[in-house]
């Protein structure tokens, strides 16, 4: 497991939510905060994967595929909640199809109960806070693109 | 290139010792034969020519590891990495004759198939031969699996079938592709230098330089050509917007345990 830590290979896959971690979790791993410098690999495949990073709740439609994914990976697989949809059903909780967090389908190891749409960016504890620090103490230059903006 | 750090130079070494430490599955049992025939086969086509061996023999060998690893893709029966390995079969085809050629000029050239014999000439083979060199060159792209070229098995998904050939290869079989791949690697710049050897020592100085320059190329394509198709004619796209695509399709062969 030592050695899983240089090249952690990340499935994605977003259970229902209102894509605001979605959108977060793509644009981390997007060449602009480029990932690969720690060697993170979004994979689609379950079976190269070592991360399985859901977001949004889990519910009557996607609870066979949250488990038929996990079955794929090969052990040591970690599982890690991200937003508070993920971990206990957020906003949606008590909506009438939605079982719960990820952990009512799979076991999870991190919970990560910040969602960037739930809040303000400045009040939000822990996604965007991370995200502003990257980004002013950015080390590289930033993409052309940006620049000029 | 693209703004960005990117992954430390030593990443793919990361990664390999990572895979050999994940658990050993496959879809069935005959996967990880082919894949170590294909590994086994690379590195007895390496000793070959390192050795100063008979070219023609290294090149017979080293598409007989490409072609295990073909069927090690087909033998698994899932349609990504079938899809894959039709397009790796339709590589295999278009370079092969380029590879062949190779081997007969560099008999015409220096009047026998063995490596070796670069050592006894007076002038490199690239002096009579340079149109041959040229060729070699064009398909180290395909042999590469550099951009362009990548479209049966790539390190992203950017070939839009999942991760190609090695779609259902997981764990230590992975890593023994990647370690095929390093072995191809060190021939393929190997058959470069062969070019640029003759009689006097100090030539291979010439060689390794002229192979540094020749890698640092097929990078620069890598990095610069991407897959260009109809109308879209995009040169130089960044990586991000294809993984959004691939990243819902999950394969469906199951694994046994």
């Amino acid at each position: 497991m030592a050695f899983a830590s240089k090249s952690p290979w990340v499935i994605h896959y977003d259970g229902s939510s209102c894509n605001g971690c979605d959108i977060e979790v793509l644009a981390t791993l997007c060449p602009g905060f480029d990932g690969e410098r720690f060697g993170v690999v979004n994979t689609g495949n379950p079976k190269h994967a070592d991360i399985f990073l859901v977001t949004g709740s889990v519910n009557e439609q996607n609870i066979g595929v949250v488990r038929e994914i996990y079955d794929q990976m090969l052990e040591p697989k970690v599982v890690v909640a991200c937003g508070i949809c993920a971990c206990t059903g957020g906003v949606f909780h008590d909506c009438y199809n939605v079982i719960g967090g990820v952990d009512k389908a799979i076991p999870v190891d991190v919970y990560a109960p910040a969602a960037p749409c739930a809040r303000s960016r400045s009040s939000t504890p822990w996604w965007p806070a991370w995200r502003s620090s990257t980004r002013s103490r950015r080390p590289w230059p930033l993409p052309r693109r940006e620049r000029e903006k | 290139m693209q703004g960005r750090v990117g992954p430390p130079l030593l990443q793919p070494y990361y990664d390999v010792r990572k895979l050999f430490e994940k658990e050993r599955v496959s879809v069935n049992s005959v996967e990880g034969v082919y894949v170590a025939c294909a590994l086994l086969f690379a590195l007895i086509a390496g000793g070959i020519f390192y050795s100063g061996g008979n070219l023609l023999l290294c090149v017979f060998v080293i598409t007989l590891s490409s072609l295990f690893f073909i069927m090690a893709a087909y033998s698994t029966r899932s349609p990504y990495a079938e899809v894959g390995a039709a397009r790796e079969t339709l590589q295999v085809m278009s370079y092969e004759p380029m590879v062949l050629l190779m081997a007969v000029a560099f008999f015409q050239a220096s009047g026998s198939f063995d490596v070796a014999e670069v050592f006894q000439l007076n002038h490199p083979i690239i002096c009579t031969i340079w149109l041959v060199f040229l060729g070699v060159l064009f398909i180290l792209t395909i042999k590469l699996r550099k951009s362009p070229f990548d479209l049966s098995m790539s390190h992203h998904a950017h070939q839009e079938i999942v991760r190609g050939m090695t779609t259902e290869m997981s764990g230590p079989t992975l890593g023994m592709v990647e370690i095929m791949h390093w072995c191809e690697n060190v021939l393929f710049l190997g058959w470069i230098g062969m070019f640029f050897l003759w009689a006097i020592p100090t030539s291979i100085l010439v060689a390794i330089v002229i192979v540094l320059l020749v890698y640092f190329l097929e990078i620069w394509i890598d990095n610069n050509f991407a897959r260009v198709s109809g109308v879209h004619v995009q040169v130089g796209v960044a990586r991000g917007p294809c993984r959004r695509r691939c990243e819902r399709r999950v394969p469906r062969v199951p694994v046994r345990r």
